[in-house]
């Protein structure tokens, strides 16, 4: 692949968005306009966290790629492969070996670690969005901090159905002060952003934006006094390692209703088992 | 026990391969040559290059082939393609009146100088199946018909053709567009923020999708925004490339391309701020892609309400952040085929839910 240069994109376009990354890291949670480029992979599948990733690697880095907390989903693979080609960086699934991660819709069980750089992919990065389709609507609410429109929709799930019916995507208050969208983590996921020693990255390709978490960056979930945030998970444990703290995924073993519990972070459950055996 | 998940990195391995096998159709039939494509689908090849952005017929041809004929999947190609590549400078802004048209009418005047140069068009033709072509055969031209056809290809029109919009102009019956010499946006080097300007549109709508734009133009017509659009003029000819070279101090022609401009002249009965006055719509497309030009042409009079004075009636095509937001069909095939993506977690989060709340509401 010596067509192409290391990690893909060229260096212009890398620096382009290595300054987004620097101006979102400065003012954490704020969405940074960046000129996203056409990848050779869809929209859609993770071009902004590819961007990012490619503009962060550098030769010594060890990279893991996850989907769905899982090393082997199709598009994780995709994705480790892409950079094992134009990268040629070392990977792994192992998540302390690793100091770069990619990930989509889920934070690994293992704890984060000082020095280690976790990369987002992001679908809809504003968390306005549903509320109000309208970019430059938005735009104004944020820079306002007007999200009494993220409240009353909160209010109104608890109030129709007795708690809050967001259950992946969750909104969460910055330090800084702007909401932002965790990306499609499911809520149980989101302490884990709340003052993380690694940097968090956030790169959502299709509508060109970045935004960041700094390390030890203070992240609180939305929620009301007499109804605190509650990051649930399926009851149950893992039918794989027997943990009962992890997320669990829902496999339907036949065709008889039979199904059982597994663990979504693929490799925290592998590893969990090998000790245990 | 659980595989399902398991297996991904040779599961696409085996589906590369099988693509590429059905790629290739049955070994009987010939390989389709590019070269076949550039010239007998060479409107496909001219969306292509339009909507990829990228003017090079064979690149475009080589990715339809790779594409199985998926247009969409091609000018995908072009796009990822075109975005690695470096750029040398900018080239001074094409010239369309000194076109060399292949095609040239307009709607609003019966004769203009120059006169209606119908062309290659399929306006005419009766849409009945052509069965000899299903036989592999071409009906041969008639002698008179290829001697005359000979001498227009060889010369397609003489002298550049006087712009239908240039005579009403004189009047000042058509409004005047601004001119200027500073340099517009780059939709491809910036990101889109809005409101956007004149030069952005058009640069959006110029890659956008044909039937989005199609449709879109479309419903102005239907009412939902009309402007009352008649074609004052649409030209498809060959006009020249020229880029300045600073070593040298002037600029030379660097190639030549084929390219659709679409002029609409649209009634204007005055607002507050203006009298009575035509205005238009713009369309300018690669190769010749005419149902898009003019579809861009409507969309970009369309938009262009605010600063004529008009009402906002409400209607999409009015709406810029609408219409460039989703006009992009890479930007939108991409996120709405993403949802055959795996979403398990997303997805047990929400059984979750549904079944806590399925339970509350049993008790």
């Amino acid at each position: 692949m010596s067509d192409y240069n290391f990690a893909y994109l060229d260096e212009q376009t890398k620096r382009m968005i290595r300054r987004a990354l620097l101006k979102a890291i400065a003012v954490p949670g704020y969405q940074v306009p960046f000129a996203s480029r056409e990848m050779p992979m869809p929209y859609g599948w993770g071009t902004g966290g590819v961007q990012v990733t490619a503009s962060t690697l550098v030769p010594e880095d060890v990279l893991k790629v996850i989907d769905q907390g899982a090393d082997d989903t199709t598009n994780a693979v995709s994705i480790r492969r892409f950079f094992e080609v134009t990268a040629g960086v070392e990977t792994t699934t192992e998540v302390p070996v690793a100091t770069l991660i990619q990930t989509r819709h889920r934070v690994p069980e293992t704890p984060l670690t000082e020095g280690q750089i976790i990369v987002y992919q992001v679908p809809i990065p504003e968390p306005l969005r549903f509320l109000e389709p309208r970019e430059t609507e938005t735009r104004k609410m944020h820079s306002l901090g007007e999200y009494g429109l993220m409240h009353v929709k909160l209010y109104e799930d608890i109030a129709r159905h007795g708690e809050i019916a967001t259950t992946y995507a969750y909104p969460a208050r910055v330090s800084s002060g702007y909401v932002m969208d965790p990306s499609p983590i499911p809520k149980f996921d989101n302490p884990k952003l709340d003052h993380s020693p690694a940097i968090q990255l956030f790169g959502a390709g299709r509508e060109q934006r970045i935004y960041a978490l700094p390390p030890w960056t203070s992240v609180q979930s939305l929620d009301f006094e007499d109804h605190p945030f509650d990051p649930s998970r399926a009851d149950g444990e893992c039918a794989l390692c027997g943990s009962k703290d992890s997320y669990l995924d829902e496999v339907i073993t036949d065709d008889a209703g039979g199904r059982m519990f597994i663990c979504s972070d693929t490799d925290y459950c592998a590893r969990r088992s090998e000790g245990a055996a | 026990m659980y595989v399902a998940v398991k297996g991904g990195e040779k599961a696409i391995d085996e589906a590369h391969a099988w693509l590429a096998h059905e790629r290739r159709g049955d070994p009987a039939t010939p390989v389709l040559d590019t070269a076949q494509i550039r010239e007998q689908l060479t409107l496909s090849c001219y969306r292509v290059m339009a909507e990829g952005s990228l003017y090079d017929l064979d690149l475009a041809a080589l990715a339809i082939k790779q594409a199985r004929g998926d247009l969409i999947e091609a000018i995908f190609l072009i796009r990822a393609y075109r975005t690695t590549l470096p750029r040398f400078g900018v080239s001074a802004p094409i010239d369309t009146s000194a076109m060399l048209c292949l095609r040239r009418i307009s709607a609003t005047f019966k004769d203009a100088p120059g006169g209606q140069l119908l062309g290659p068009t399929f306006d005419y033709t009766h849409r009945l199946l052509d069965f000899t072509l299903l036989a592999n055969g071409e009906a041969p031209l008639k002698h008179d018909e290829r001697d005359s056809l000979a001498k227009g290809m060889a010369s397609p029109s003489a002298e550049p053709l006087a712009r239908v919009s240039d005579i009403l102009g004189n009047d000042a019956l058509l409004q005047a567009e601004p001119t200027g010499d500073e340099a517009p946006g780059d939709l491809t080097r910036e990101p889109l923020e809005f409101p956007a300007d004149r030069a952005l549109r058009l640069q959006s709508l110029s890659r956008a999708d044909e039937g989005f734009a199609l449709s879109l133009a479309y419903s102005t017509q239907r009412g939902y925004g009309r402007n009352h659009p008649f074609i004052g003029e649409l030209r498809v000819g060959v006009v020249e490339v020229s880029m300045e070279i600073p070593e040298l101090g002037f600029s030379v022609v660097i190639g030549e391309m084929t390219v659709t401009e679409c002029e609409t002249v649209n009634q204007f009965v005055g607002s507050r701020k203006q009298p009575a006055q035509f205005t238009r719509g713009y369309g300018l497309t690669f190769g010749h892609t005419e149902r898009k030009a003019i579809a861009m042409a409507l969309l970009d009079r369309a938009l262009r309400w605010e600063e004529l004075g008009e009402d906002n009636v409400g209607a999409p095509a009015q709406d810029a952040e609408f219409v460039l937001s989703h006009a992009d069909n890479i930007q939108a095939t991409g996120f709405l085929e993403h949802i055959k993506l795996p979403h398990y977690v997303d997805f047990q989060s929400e059984l979750e839910l549904v079944r806590r709340l399925r339970a509350e509401a049993g008790q």
